[in-house]
């Protein structure tokens, strides 16, 4: 009979800061507590009263990684709220920095957080430059993620906090020239992402947990628009998502949690990859379709594969737009200052992120709300971590301590997102 | 041959700095791999001493006392202290509870209770000696491999 407390006190590899703290008694798993423990910000308080265009540059300091999601999100909250009709160029240009974003953070959490633990090695820079494979893979590591920096760098200004997107358009338009390069970039790192995809194919880690699994959906998987759908088979539109999803409220966390439709949830690649892979790019969905036998999924792990995937579609996509985007002369629309309530809704590398607005007549925030992914993901986190223990309980304390780190590793939490903002009831809204 | 010890830490902020630092290795890990000895870096490694350091580059504002605990912990490890970015240079903008009006102070005090917070976010000069700053939202990528290089310089690591 095992009996023994376990805590982590501090997980490496992830985005920000999480704490562990387990109690085992007679082989019974008492007690589990995953802690999100970056202290808060208070942005939802910050932003009340701040004038509408300081809104996305605002709401980017939120997250470092995350950054550009947290403005194309808030970007889409207040053309909402303002009725405002984007222009196919400016939609294009956003979904040029998104695919950028999910190709530079999918390679970071791919090959410098989660592929150390398939190696067996501590860190990416452990890998010997003398042995071809291992050079190999670090070479990889750096051009992909060095060619999703470069994407979004041209299209947004700068690849974190990204200056050009604003409400209403681009307030500086990307040079045309530069386009065969950037794609010549793209196309050079496929074959890496290639061998990504197969390394984390073949990867024996796994936690399987039937799950409704979450994420916004449109034909052309661009992140950006679509409906919610579920794999419970159901449709909602964005307002019914907003009403979907409730606050829970975690008190050993710094970071709210949520439940969706009075059920925990997953979102994220594994979930957008599982509801919508016959909606992959053509040529990625041709390359990889081997390893796209394997969604749906009800692997944990296999939220790694499905960024790995993500890469590749990101990249074909990205080209495709490229190919035959003519940038033509355009200024932002004039934002016309009113009252009204908008909403946004996109999918950030790690899921579901979603912004409500309240805007007074001058243009300032009366309200906000924001649901990061991590938060939704938390409660799912913390249940499968006590899966894993009630599963493995005999095991080692430092194989224990290993492999639930890998656990939550897999699902690329952010923390520095998921704590920053404190819930506030919404009265008469 | 001779490495610089450096560890890279991030109390309160957006880490858009350390995605900063991941970035620079891009282009720079060959030579990196070769004179810098990574003592901790949690973002990358499980491995962490932090027993002492050349140069502690630290990101992010002071929000608690367990935070200033462990900045001093860092300082006295470290003979070179780093700012890196705005939060870690200014307090701002994590910093920004300082100036909330008393309504916004009533909805936040019950967490700030909670959590054992400080009653103000501090930059970290407010702390600790900082040798030298790399600011920027997120930092400067010239300032700091400028900074950088003049401590491998001056720790005799390159010539």
């Amino acid at each position: 009979m095992s009996t023994f407390d376990l805590t982590i006190q501090e997980f490496a590899k992830i985005e920000g800061k999480a704490r562990l703290t387990v109690k085992v008694k007679d082989s019974v798993v008492e007690d589990v507590r995953f802690a999100i423990t970056e202290y808060k910000r208070f942005y939802t308080q910050a932003l009340r009263g701040k004038d509408i265009m300081a809104l996305p540059q605002l709401c980017c300091r939120i997250c470092g990684t995350c950054s550009n999601a947290h403005i194309l999100c808030a970007v889409q909250a207040v053309e909402n709220a303002l009725g405002m009709i984007t222009s196919e160029q400016t939609l294009l240009l956003r979904k040029l920095i998104n695919y950028g974003l999910m190709i530079r953070d999918h390679a970071l959490h791919c090959y410098v957080f989660a592929l150390p633990d398939i190696l067996g090695i501590d860190n990416i820079l452990e890998l010997d430059e003398s042995i071809p494979d291992q050079r190999q893979l670090l070479e990889d590591t750096f051009q992909v993620k060095a060619v999703g920096n470069m994407l979004s760098a041209h299209i947004g200004g700068k690849s974190v906090h990204a200056p050009y997107p604003v409400i209403g358009g681009f307030s500086k338009l990307p040079d045309q020239n530069r386009f065969p390069d950037m794609i010549a970039s793209l196309e050079s790192i496929r074959p890496a992402v290639m061998r990504l995809i197969q390394r984390l194919a073949e990867s024996p880690f796994s936690l399987h947990r039937v799950s409704n699994y979450v994420a916004k959906i449109d034909d052309e998987y661009s992140f950006l628009d679509g409906d919610i759908l579920t794999s419970e088979g159901r449709t909602y539109s964005l307002m019914e998502y907003v009403n979907a999803i409730r606050h829970v409220e975690i008190p050993y966390s710094h970071a709210s949690g949520y439940i969706f439709d009075d059920g925990v949830c997953m979102t994220g690649a594994l979930a957008r990859i599982n509801l919508a892979k016959d909606k992959l790019h053509p040529r990625t969905k041709q390359d990889v379709k081997d390893a796209l036998r394997m969604f749906p999924s009800t692997n944990i792990f296999h939220n790694n594969l499905a960024q790995a995937i993500e890469i590749l579609h990101s990249i074909d996509r990205s080209i495709d737009i490229l190919r035959h985007l003519v940038i033509v002369p355009e200024r932002p629309q004039t934002v016309m200052r009113k009252a009204g309530t908008g909403v946004g809704i996109i999918e950030a590398p790690r899921g579901i992120l979603m912004y409500r607005l309240v805007l007074s007549e001058k243009g300032s925030i009366d309200h906000i709300q924001i649901v990061v992914p991590t938060g939704q993901n938390q409660v799912h986190i913390e249940q499968s971590i006590r899966r894993y223990l009630e599963q493995n309980i005999h095991q080692g304390k430092d194989r224990l301590h290993r492999e639930i780190e890998s656990i939550v590793r897999a699902y690329d939490p952010c923390m520095s997102c998921a704590s920053h903002f404190l819930t506030i009831k919404w009265v008469g809204v | 041959m001779k490495k610089l010890s450096i560890g890279w830490f991030s109390f309160s902020c957006c880490e858009d700095s350390t995605i900063i630092f991941t970035e620079l290795l891009n282009d720079h890990y060959k030579e990196w791999k070769q004179i810098i000895d990574f003592r901790s870096i949690l973002v990358m490694q499980r491995k962490e001493s932090l027993h002492s350091f050349d140069v502690a580059f630290v990101e992010g504002a002071i929000t608690s006392k367990e935070q200033e605990k462990k900045l001093k912990q860092i300082r006295s490890v470290s003979k070179k202290l780093v700012a890196i970015g705005n939060c870690a240079c200014s307090g701002f903008p994590s910093g920004q509870r300082n100036d909330f009006d008393p309504a916004k102070q009533d909805e936040i005090a019950f967490l700030l209770v909670r959590f054992a917070y400080a009653e103000r976010v501090q930059k970290l000069a407010d702390i600790v000696t900082v040798d030298d700053y790399v600011s920027g939202c997120p930092m400067n990528e010239q300032g700091f491999l400028t900074i950088l290089n003049k401590y491998l310089k001056e720790f005799g690591v390159i010539a």
